[in-house]
């Protein structure tokens, strides 16, 4: 089996997506549906009564469920990695999952799913699994290595979370990159220029901002600041309040108790905001439960003023990101902008203010499809790590730690012992001491964050040297180091100098999932056996080859058909009966080329078969994609949900 | 790390076994990457302890370090190799960090040189024990500043503009900047003199630098309380 190459993930609060470099060029790689996005969703299929394994769906067929049954599906799980018991709690509360019962003080969280619970590392670790095995169908060999976005203000934690999502995953994480730092690398590829840029990355839920210096291939990021909780769910959850509150007063019907009706109040803000950032206004109209309808109209002046205190939460971290990097908006050469919420007109003209843009005779870059640039960008960073690809061969990232590294000191103050934009791998080394005779442990509490106090900045971890030999107090010289690797995840190693015992310092982090955990955790490590591989692709590709012949059957029986030429029904017909041959064989690689050239000759067929105001929205969309819509409409249930291996 | 380490100590390459001094990051022999040189921050980039350092060229040859070293150069290479590459380019950006900029540098080769001084930089440049008390010479305008401080922050208390407060602010601010301008001329001097002098004319120059360093932190703790005052 030719060896599959590194793939780059952007493990995203919405969306996920997978990438590799094709030749010299960062590819996105689409999932079954033909859409490149992932929605980030993970739904629980009802347990089967005669038992067996419980089926979980990811993407669009998980955001299928959320209105029927929310309480099977989870979403935006990424606000919830790396979070401790009172955090989760406190996001929870707008969103209509919940904790598992059991859940105790000191243990990672655990969501209920169903009739099953699971960490927020697992969820995320369906959507990894989902787009590995979106990117096995695409190169016909197990995926095994990837490179995982994070957004750059993630702390420790969070970073560890999605290592361990990655590895349940079966994918061995080759890097973690920074999101903004990633978009970047996508942009510089074919720029190779030298220069300050600015990259604004305001996505689902997270907001990043870095400044980075480009000289000769090197990316040196100068500074980076954000908010983890800040992004397009925000907004949703803005417009949600409002229209539930005035469900509330208008109709006396607190929605809040229907969470079906909710997640369907949800989609329409969510749309409401979408149109708002084209049209000149939006509005609300949903069924609710009594029969009434709420109808509700918003000017886009109106959502402006509603949204202005969420996008002015950027502004600070620009701010300061730029004096970390002792640069005045007028230093800054280009300004990218990534991540949806960017597509907004008022979070442009804000950023054009910030840096000073149109002052400047200058425009902030959006060439590059802002869902995809942060993918794209994990492509680039997995060829650099491969050195699979020319163009990358001269490409080096320098990164920093977003938040200062520090230990608790006496009286609870913070003592720095890595500065915030840091460039990394970073290290720092402490001394430490027993107060006691005989004392053979000492405990560090370390934290990361900005604050004077320690209990003001986030614990990392309480990291007990255990096994010191016993002295006189005072006496041991225990010498503690600490690293931040290229990941920005903290490794702590102890020696006691006196002693030389340096072996038998032992360094427990008291936070995360343990080793073992993760262990337990991964996901189907049954059906890695590599025989079952070659099995499990080939029955994958005919299911999926068969779904795509059902579609195009399916539309050959609609009007739309006889609205193509005669050489474009014959094209589609010969592509078809070649795809049915095929599919009948054994060769991946004929089935899956049969799919493409099957899919291209449908492509303008699937545009047509929506009507016109649909088809503007989701051109592009290939004919999987138009026939799940079909599916929808006409016959129930579609046939396009992954195929699961039992 | 802070010792200088006469670099002659001969250890064998990991790969090779061709013996080579422990300062080297490559192998002279088979150029592969070695374990983290034991020699101090200068050494990383071939320098003498100085402190008159063209800093366009230490990023030159940061990045052209960082090209070999970096973690990503050695993604497929063996578990050692791996290790070797974090914590050499973990050491090279330690350096880096602190020879670019002028006042950790001065710190730095300070504790180098076995002199004592106040407070770690890398602290946060948070007041030190001793730094919180003013220059003898400054007696009289830290007084009158912390007078201003104290009405701005009371007049901030009960919401009333201050415009005449605000303008005497800006005024110290000012001056205070050119004092630490002053700080950072004085020093550069000290530099040449601590590289030109004889081991007792460096001490002096040290000795001078403790001071220097001390007065410079000073000041820039009364400049950035007067922008937070004024900036809340």
């Amino acid at each position: 089996m030719p060896e599959a190459p590194v793939v780059g993930i952007d493990l995203g609060t919405t969306n996920s997506l997978v990438a590799y470099m094709e030749a010299d060029q960062p590819v996105v790689i689409p999932g079954v549906d033909g859409s490149n996005l992932v929605p980030s969703v993970v739904a629980l299929e009802p347990l089967p009564k005669e038992g067996g394994r419980p089926t979980v769906s990811v993407g669009n067929s998980a955001r299928k469920v959320l209105i029927e049954s929310p309480e099977r599906v989870i979403y935006s799980v990424k606000r919830l990695m790396g979070r401790d018991l009172d955090e989760v709690k406190n996001e929870l509360k707008l969103f209509p999952f919940r904790l598992a019962e059991d859940a105790t003080e000191g243990e990672v969280p655990r969501l209920q799913l169903g009739e099953l619970r699971f960490t927020p590392p697992e969820i995320s670790a369906y959507v990894l699994r989902q787009l590995k095995r979106n990117a096995e169908r695409f190169f016909g060999v197990e995926v095994k290595q990837a490179v995982i976005t994070v957004p750059a203000y993630f702390n420790d934690a969070e970073r560890q979370a999605t290592k361990d999502a990655g590895r349940m995953a079966g994918l061995q994480v080759l890097r973690l990159v920074n999101e903004p730092t990633a978009a970047a690398l996508a942009y510089g590829l074919d720029r190779a220029k030298a220069g300050t840029i600015a990259v604004y990355d305001f996505g689902g839920g997270t907001f990043d901002i870095s400044i980075l210096k480009l000289n000769d291939g090197i990316f040196e990021v100068q500074s980076t600041n954000g908010d983890t909780h800040l992004g397009g769910d925000d907004i949703d959850n803005l417009l949600l309040t409002v229209a539930l509150d005035e469900i509330q007063s208008e109709h006396g019907i607190n929605l809040r108790q229907h969470p079906g009706a909710v997640q369907a109040l949800r989609k329409s803000a969510i749309d409401a905001k979408i149109r708002l950032s084209t049209e000149p206004s939006a509005s609300f109209d949903v069924e609710l439960p009594n029969g009434d309808r709420y109808q509700r109209e918003i000017p886009r002046e109106v959502y402006i003023q509603l949204i202005e205190p969420i996008l002015a939460r950027t502004a600070g971290p620009c701010k300061q990101a730029m004096a970390d990097a002792g640069v005045t908006p007028e230093q800054i050469d280009e300004v990218v902008l990534v991540g949806g919420s960017t597509r907004i007109p008022a979070v442009r003209a804000l950023v054009d203010s910030l840096f000073k843009l149109g002052a400047r005779g200058k425009k902030c870059h959006t060439d590059l499809n802002p869902d995809e640039v942060v993918a794209m960008g994990a492509a680039v960073q997995a060829g650099i790590l491969s050195g699979s690809s020319k163009t990358t061969d001269d490409l080096l990232l320098l990164d920093v730690t977003p938040l200062s590294l520090g230990i608790e000191a006496l009286g609870g103050v913070t003592a720095k012992i890595i500065q915030r934009n840091s460039t990394i791998p970073a290290s720092a080394v402490e001394y430490f001491t027993t107060g006691v005779d005989g004392q053979t442990n000492v405990a560090i509490h370390v934290v990361q964050g900005e604050r004077e106090l320690a209990d003001d900045c986030r614990s990392l971890a309480r990291f007990d040297l255990k096994g010191i030999p016993p002295m006189t107090a005072g006496l041991p010289r225990i010498e503690v180091r600490f690293l931040i690797d290229a990941d920005g995840i903290l490794k702590v190693t102890a020696r006691e100098q006196r002693s030389g015992k340096e072996a038998e310092i032992e360094v427990k982090a008291t936070y995360g999932l343990t080793d073992e955990q993760v262990e337990t955790m991964i996901l189907d490590s049954y059906d890695h056996a590599e025989e079952d591989f070659a099995k499990r692709l080939l029955i994958e590709s005919r299911n999926e080859g068969l779904n795509l012949l059902n579609a195009v059957d399916r539309g050959a029986q609609t009007p739309a058909w006889a609205l193509l030429t005669t050489a474009e029904r014959t094209a589609i017909g010969e592509a078809r009966n070649h795809l049915l041959e095929v599919a009948k064989g054994y060769e991946i690689k004929a089935i899956s080329e049969a799919m493409t050239a099957l899919d291209k000759a449908t492509r303008r067929f699937a545009e047509m078969m929506m009507d016109s105001a649909v088809s503007t929205a989701i051109r592009g969309k290939t004919m999987e994609a138009a026939g799940e819509e079909l599916a929808e409409a006409v016959t129930a249930p579609h046939a396009f949900s992954p195929a699961e291996f039992k | 790390m802070l010792k200088v380490i006469d670099s002659a100590v001969p250890v064998s390459c990991w790969s090779c076994s061709v013996a080579h001094n422990t300062s080297t990051l490559f192998c002279p022999h088979c150029s592969k990457i070695q374990p983290p040189a034991t020699g101090d921050y200068f050494s990383v980039f071939s320098l003498e302890p100085k402190l008159n350092i063209d800093t366009a060229v230490l990023e030159h040859e940061f990045h052209r370090l960082s090209r070999r070293l970096h973690p990503d150069r050695y993604a497929r290479a063996t578990d050692s190799e791996r290790q070797f590459a974090l914590a050499d380019t973990a050491l090279l950006n330690d350096a880096y960090r602190t020879l670019k900029d002028p006042l950790r540098r001065t710190e730095y080769l300070l504790k180098l040189m076995g002199t004592e001084v106040g407070e770690g930089l890398s602290a946060d440049g948070k007041p030190a024990k001793d730094s919180s008390r003013a220059p003898a010479d400054l007696l009289e305008e830290v007084f009158e500043l912390n007078m201003q401080l104290e009405e701005m922050r009371d007049a901030r208390k009960a919401g009333e503009e201050s415009p005449d407060i605000e303008k005497d602010l800006s005024r110290a601010k000012i001056k205070f900047e050119t004092l630490v301008e002053a700080v950072d001329s004085e020093l550069r001097e000290q530099w040449s003199d601590w590289e030109a002098g004889d081991p007792s004319h460096k001490k002096i120059a040290q000795k001078h630098m403790v001071a220097l360093l001390d007065r410079r932190r000073y000041l820039s703790n009364l400049v950035r309380e007067v922008n937070d005052t004024l900036g809340a």
